[in-house]
């Protein structure tokens, strides 16, 4: 694919974070929406910005945690330069997806929902892709990679850390 | 002359993107006179990425295509006027009939991968948004609500509960303000019809919900959509953008008092929130957790106001079956299940991609007719229907007709339209631990027996393929799957043993093997495989010797060797690279 963008970073600036808190703050059912635009912001939630929405849109900043944390798709960690999602879909399930996430885990020397101390991968699981005929999938970053074997997975991480 | 390149999410990874630019690079650069265009999933996921060429009399889908390829087709085909036979998988030059479009009878899919899904004119010209224009000139929302009765539609996100019944307790619930959701928070593992119908068709979703909106009295409809499905949303935009542009959105539509908007929210990934009062609390901007009902939503939904949920796929029904009748629609299917279905078909199958069916096709036909039979020729197993919700169907009962009432009796459920075709590899009590992973990961927490019940299950689960499973564990199980069950407050709770029941009560003797005899008969559940080399096959050619990653395998060239049982890691390395056939697994 032609386009290359870290997933995490920085589709927002914090300007327009501010507007759209600003904008949305009387909306009903704005806290969701609010957090997504967070973090694409800051690629994560921070402390201060949980604090931040608190006192502007007037929801607890307890509640906010416990939305953050209910949903998988909020993190209140940074992310890795790169972000490895493998997908856990029954597709990729029988057909190998296991093999490849301990070569994963191997390779990288970390858990899913962690970062490598480097900073350069995390690693992430998902429920699915929805590109069942390609089974078993991994994506990094915006790049899906189909049809894997513990040795391609290999080879195309050692890519990764070359560049 | 056109070419349309299939651009949902299964192409652009298959690499269709590519495959569009050098397209469009070389018609550029030799100034040809085609229109290219993108168009959403066709359904054979199995030979994307597909280019479908039409030039005048007749189209020509060529499969597998490759940027090269794409230069070749281009040269050869449009510019030379000579079709490259042995790379078109659909068309005039291919002689045999097709069985994988045979079976199919396509109302959902009506418009997917025929139609460019960013163009609202397209969907026009194939009498898009007349089912709204005729309801709104022609028929009371009494009458709307029911042709959807009398068509026999039942919701296709798994519940099968009539849609024209649904509609009617939302009209009759007494309200000034009203609301429309359409539920595309599609999570099960394996499932992407509602991808696909978005990614391909987003319009005929959008104009379903204005017949609902207006049969039940909302001026308002949601659109709650899994943030993972990044070019479904995108394309929803747009539309809902071009509508607006239009006219088709907004206030007094169609010379009428009647209003509507629609607006997207997106899911922040939580599989529970496909259940409606989840989905409803996380509208709301709350943690996604459901309620009891009654209230239903029809008369105590978003914001407690009367709401209206259907799912993707339900939607994408509406505007054929108001322009068609709903008899056409009622003319297909079973006595009790009308219509079609969407299945997404995967696993260990063929042609795994997206098919359309008349409910009353068995499960044969899908996966031996349609799907081209199991991959490498092994043998079939069974099914997996219905996601974590569902259950596995066993090949013996092959000849079942789809039909909610007929899957339902055999403990799994239809379910939103994941079918998971698994061969003699598979192990069942392994597929069994996959699915209560997920819903155990998934549960929200609230219900006790769902949130601790469905840990000591997977536990059980997971020393049962460990090989330390214990007498009594399977009663166990079935015990707790049947308290699970009932004391369950949503959906998820009450259909998450549904694999694991199935399981016991078709495949029990595998969970047995498990347990006594510590072996896998699949030869999956690794901690009770052993691999072994066959002294008569091995040719000491040392390959596997030098792939085993603990040398474990030890031997002199040309000499058989030996794997050494207490390194052995089982990764099955030796297995793979072996071309004598001379590693065993036991």
């Amino acid at each position: 694919m032609s386009e290359k963008k870290p997933v995490a970073l920085m589709e927002k600036t914090v300007e327009e974070f501010k507007i759209d808190l600003i904008n949305k703050r009387k909306t009903k059912g704005s806290l969701i929406p609010l957090l997504q635009s967070a973090q694409d912001t800051y690629g994560y939630i921070p402390e201060k910005v949980i604090h931040y929405i608190s006192e502007i849109v007037g929801i607890p900043a307890a509640e906010i945690y416990g939305v953050i944390t209910f949903y998988a798709q909020f993190r209140l960690k940074p992310l890795g330069k790169y972000v490895i999602r493998i997908c856990e879909g029954t597709a990729c399930h029988v057909n190998g997806a296991k093999d490849l996430l301990k070569t994963l885990q191997a390779e990288l020397g970390i858990s899913v929902g962690e970062t490598t101390e480097d900073g350069l991968f995390s690693l992430q699981s998902v429920a699915c892709l929805g590109c069942c005929s390609l089974a078993p999938v991994v994506m990094i970053d915006e790049d899906t990679h189909g049809s894997l074997t513990s040795d391609k997975v290999r080879k195309i991480i050692r890519e990764y850390k070359k560049r | 002359m056109k070419i349309n390149v299939g651009l949902g999410t299964c192409g652009i990874s298959a690499g269709g993107r590519a495959v569009y630019s050098a397209l469009e690079e070389e018609i550029a650069r030799q100034n040809l006179d085609v229109s290219l265009q993108v168009t959403g999933c066709m359904g054979m996921c199995y030979d994307e990425v597909l280019v479908e060429l039409f030039d005048g009399d007749g189209s020509y889908l060529y499969g597998k295509v490759t940027p090269d390829m794409a230069l070749e087709i281009i040269n050869r085909h449009v510019i030379a006027g000579e079709p490259i036979p042995e790379w078109i998988v659909r068309g005039k030059v291919v002689e045999e009939k097709d069985p994988f479009f045979d079976k199919q009878d396509r109302i959902v899919l009506r418009n997917c991968g025929i139609i460019n899904p960013e163009s609202i004119e397209d969907y026009m010209e194939r009498q898009g948004y007349e089912g709204i224009r005729k309801v709104t000139r022609d028929h009371t929302p009494e009458e709307v609500i029911d042709m959807v009765l009398q068509s026999g539609l039942r919701g296709r996100g798994g519940g099968g509960f009539p849609t024209g019944l649904k509609w009617r307790f939302a009209r009759q619930a007494q309200n000034d303000k009203k609301y429309i959701i359409c539920n595309a928070d599609e999570g099960d593992p394996g499932a992407f019809m509602d991808r696909s119908v978005l990614e391909g068709d987003p319009h005929s979703v959008l104009e379903g919900m204005m017949i609902a909106g207006y049969a039940i009295g909302a001026d308002e409809g949601y659109i709650y959509a899994r943030a993972e499905y990044p070019l479904a949303i995108k394309r929803l935009k747009l539309a809902i953008k071009q509508c607006e542009e239009r006219g088709l959105l907004g206030n007094k539509l169609f010379g009428t008092d009647f209003d509507f908007r629609i607006q997207i929210k997106q899911g922040a990934g939580a599989f529970v929130c496909g259940e409606e009062t989840a989905l409803i609390a996380s509208i709301e901007g709350k943690r996604g957790v459901p309620r009891i009902r009654p209230p239903f939503p029809a008369n105590k939904g978003l914001w407690d106001k009367p709401t209206n949920i259907n799912n993707v796929e339900t939607l994408a029904n509406i505007a054929w079956i108001i322009l068609n009748g709903p008899e056409a629609y009622a003319s297909r299917g079973t006595e009790k299940s009308k219509g079609t279905k969407v299945f997404a078909l995967a696993g260990k199958i063929k042609k795994s991609g997206l098919t359309e069916v008349p409910m009353g096709t068995t499960i044969n036909e899908i996966v031996f007719d349609i799907g081209g039979g199991i991959k490498g020729d092994k043998k079939f197993k069974a099914v997996q229907m219905g996601g974590p919700s569902g259950g596995c169907i066993p090949a013996s009962m092959g000849d079942i007709k789809i039909d909610f009432d007929e899957i339902n009796k055999t403990g799994a459920i239809m379910g939103s339209g994941g079918m998971i075709v698994l061969d003699e590899t598979t192990c069942m009590v392994d597929i069994a631990r996959f699915f209560l992973t997920f819903t155990q990961n998934e549960s929200c927490g609230k219900c006790t027996f769902c949130r601790i019940g469905t840990k000591r299950m997977l536990e059980i689960l997971e020393r049962i393929t460990m090989g330390k499973g214990k007498e009594g564990d399977l009663d166990l199980l079935e015990d707790l799957a049947h308290k699970v069950k009932d004391s369950s407050l949503c959906g998820l709770g009450q259909t998450a043993p549904n694999p694991v029941l199935t399981t016991l009560k078709y495949f029990r003797e595998e969970y047995e093997a498990h347990i006594r005899d510590k072996k896998c008969p699949a030869h999956s559940c690794v901690a009770l495989l052993t691999y072994r080399i066959l002294k008569d096959n091995c040719t000491g050619c040392t390959l596997c010797a030098r792939k085993c990653p603990v040398d474990a395998i030890t031997g002199t060239v040309k000499e058989p060797h030996v794997i050494d049982q207490a390194a052995c890691i089982k990764c099955g390395q030796c297995y793979d690279v072996c071309r004598f056939n001379a590693v065993e697994k036991l």
